[in-house]
């Protein structure tokens, strides 16, 4: 064990969805104290806090958690969020911070497709008001697009609805927990062909902590403690295909989720290849299979044979969003790359709350994106017992 | 539908045509014109006029109503294509008017004007 290694010691989770007379720091709140609580630890013993949100103000938690005086550092990268604030706090940890760290991501969004402000975009009024500024619509886009490049039909789309379907229902801290058969995905009202309305994920409330440890400290709190063998962030470069673009470089290349899962591997010291859990960003169907494909998961097309033969299911070759996914808990954005790490940690340590990969995996993989060009990456591997 | 829902977008109304601008360091195309180019950031891309038939490259229907900034038109909303199109050294996203039919990539596409919110008109790329 290298004293620089940094190890997940604790993961707590809010329910996913929709809660009525709940706040978003109450979500963040019992979040974090069920991190502290799975680690055993109290608030005082965390030397830095990482917190991530959209709608709320994460350093104003000290208030509910503790008034210890930690150094606490707020972070806002859309649906990057989770994954910025973990780079950000297992950053600190190696620089010598401290030992333990506190990351907690939490959002609490309004009903319905997100809205967005053109000029937070550096964009003219006039792309919002002629109706090209809709998330929902680049989505769609994109995966016509990837669609038909790659002769993927709109079968293949549902196959990733019905799985995460699958996972939800089993997972008791989804929001979605109904079955979704793949006709039924299909016959859905269309939100943006090719994608129908069971094809999207929703912005929604929930929150996620982890409690970080460094060294050998983390072996001192945690029983099995998993290894953050990396977490890569990175911001696109030119000629990728972004949300709201009003125009694009005809040649594609600058894939901000290529660069950090290449890099996010390499400096994990392992390949595709090797990964046992994934959990790749499904903001919609389509997304999740160009994603699949863009972290080296899979090739441009494969996905057809995946989909359809089972691959990624839970007691399949590469388990993907065994959890249910963003199409079963939803989005609240600051918390949604947590999430991913908090399942894959449960798959890791044999702890899943819901659907559990067979077969004692080690080493898993998560992978956030977000506008206006941002992904973070990371792996997990569980140390040897 | 006099004048245009902002001038930046078009280099001429008389014929309608788009206004870009080209890098002069890279040669980067882009709509609408910028001040600093997105691709290698030099300052005071060239301005030029974008070719007005093109290609779609990728589309979609919008079919519920956006959110503001949105404005619906006067008679409430219904759905809208919208796309891509392929004018060669740049896509430019746009409306698409296609009449009867869905959109298919590689439809060729010219560009025309329609109307947007206050009596305004925008740009839209039709069959």
């Amino acid at each position: 064990m290298n004293t620089q290694d940094v190890y997940v010691v604790g993961a707590g989770i809010h329910p996913f969805g929709r809660h009525e007379d709940v706040t978003g720091a109450d979500l963040a709140v019992a979040a974090t104290r069920a991190a502290l609580a799975d680690a055993g630890l109290g608030w005082d013993k965390v030397e830095i806090a990482v917190g991530g949100s959209n709608t709320g103000k994460p350093d104003a938690l000290v208030a509910r958690l503790g008034l210890t005086g930690v150094a606490f550092t707020g972070v806002r990268n859309g649906c990057a969020t989770g994954g910025v604030a973990l780079s950000t706090a297992a950053n600190a940890l190696r620089a010598g911070q401290g030992e333990v760290a506190a990351v907690v991501g939490f959002d609490k969004h309004e009903r319905g497709a997100f809205a967005a402000d053109p000029a937070a975009y550096g964009l003219g009024e006039w792309y919002g008001t002629t109706g090209l500024m809709v998330t929902t619509q680049y989505f769609a886009l994109r995966t016509r697009r990837y669609q038909h490049e790659h002769d993927l039909p709109d079968l293949t789309l549902a196959q990733v609805a019905g799985r995460a379907s699958r996972g939800g229902a089993a997972n008791p801290n989804a929001w979605r927990r109904r079955e979704l058969t793949t006709d039924e995905v299909l016959a859905a009202p269309m939100v943006s062909d090719p994608l129908t309305n069971l094809m999207f994920c929703q912005p929604d409330e929930g929150a996620v902590a982890l409690i970080l440890a460094r060294g050998a400290r983390a072996f001192d709190l945690c029983a099995a403690p998993v290894r953050l063998a990396s977490v890569v962030v990175r911001t696109r470069g030119p000629g990728s295909f972004e949300v709201f673009s009003p125009w694009l470089s005809p040649q594609r290349s600058g894939s901000p989720t290529v660069a950090a899962a290449r890099d996010a591997l390499r400096q994990a010291g392992i390949t595709a290849a090797d990964v046992q859990v994934a959990q790749v960003q499904d903001t919609d169907c389509g997304s999740e299979l160009i994603h699949l494909a863009e972290t080296g998961l899979c090739r441009d097309g494969e996905q057809i044979e995946l989909l359809a033969d089972g691959t990624t299911e839970a007691a399949g070759r590469l388990p993907v969003n065994t959890d249910g996914g963003c199409l079963a808990n939803g989005e609240p954005i600051g918390a949604s790359g947590l999430r991913q790490v908090h399942e894959v940690v449960r798959q890791l340590q044999g702890r899943a709350a819901g659907l559990a990969v067979p077969g004692d995996p080690r080493v898993g993989f998560t992978h956030v994106y977000g506008a206006p060009g941002v992904s973070a990456c990371t792996v997990l591997v569980r140390p040897d017992r | 539908m006099r004048e245009p829902v902002t001038p930046e977008l078009f280099a001429s109304l008389e014929p309608l045509t788009l206004a870009g601008s080209r890098c002069t360091a890279c040669a980067t195309v882009q709509f609408p014109a910028a001040r600093q180019c997105a691709h290698c950031a030099a300052a005071d891309p060239a301005p030029i006029t974008l070719p007005t038939q093109g290609r779609i490259w990728t589309w979609t229907i919008q079919r519920f109503e956006p959110k503001a900034p949105y404005t619906p038109p006067a008679g409430g909303f219904v759905p809208y294509a919208v796309g891509y199109v392929d004018l060669g050294e740049v896509l430019v996203e746009s409306l698409l008017q296609v009449g009867d039919g869905e959109p298919a990539i590689g439809d060729e596409v010219h560009l025309v004007r329609t109307p947007a919110a206050g009596g305004h008109f925008t740009y839209a790329f039709a069959r």
